[in-house]
């Protein structure tokens, strides 16, 4: 195979990724404004950016490896904190639903929303 | 045709970040805002990338792992406001 077709299959690949992940992106969000219920709408958003960055982020060391030919380890650090973080953040929104529900199940506030 | 690959994908993440928007807008409780603007900051970071990419260059990284520790954080102290009325125990 020579040179200029592993780099069109690169560029392909590259392109590939990032219209891919942009799709989950967008996919994640139209889950988010169409879902009915708190906890249904976590789940939307929580996985699908999480893969929608993930596959941005695997497209950009492609596009960095493709353009200049070093390997670049500032996405492993984006994509470690983002996945350490996302769960974390899941867990603290849904113990806040999980709070208001039962709260407004034994009628005890009338908080504001 | 990467060009086209980036552009298509600026133009998928910005249109999910009105949509994400229009959730945090219209709530209807604080645990969806809270959750869209969660949301909001990983669109954020998805975008800063693709301009990353498009550029080819790294300061962008450093922008991309700010709003991911800073995003973070708003995220923790909301939902903790949320629960006690208080940020720190």
């Amino acid at each position: 195979m020579s040179a200029a077709m592993a780099d069109y299959l690169l560029e392909l690949l590259v392109s590939l990724t990032i219209v891919a992940g942009a799709g989950f992106t967008l996919v994640g969000s139209i889950g988010l404004l169409r879902l009915d219920d708190v906890f249904q709408r976590m789940h939307a958003p929580t996985k699908a950016t999480t893969l929608g960055v993930g596959l941005i982020l695997v497209a950009s060391c492609l596009a960095t490896w493709m353009t200049q030919r070093e390997v670049s380890l500032h996405e492993v650090l984006v994509a470690l904190l983002l996945f350490v973080s996302a769960p974390v953040s899941a867990y603290l929104v849904a113990r806040v639903a999980l709070q208001r529900r039962s709260n407004a199940r034994d009628g005890v506030d009338g908080e504001d929303r | 045709m990467l060009d086209f690959a980036i552009l298509t994908g600026i133009a998928a993440i910005c249109l999910s970040m009105l949509l994400v928007l229009v959730r945090v807008l219209r709530g209807p409780t604080l645990p969806d805002r809270i959750v869209a603007l969660d949301a909001l900051y990983v669109n954020a970071i998805a975008l800063i990338i693709l301009l990353g990419i498009s550029e080819a260059d790294q300061i962008h990284f450093e922008a991309a792992i700010l709003i991911a520790l800073l995003g973070f954080a708003g995220t923790v102290a909301l939902a903790k406001f949320a629960l006690r009325r208080d940020v720190m125990e």
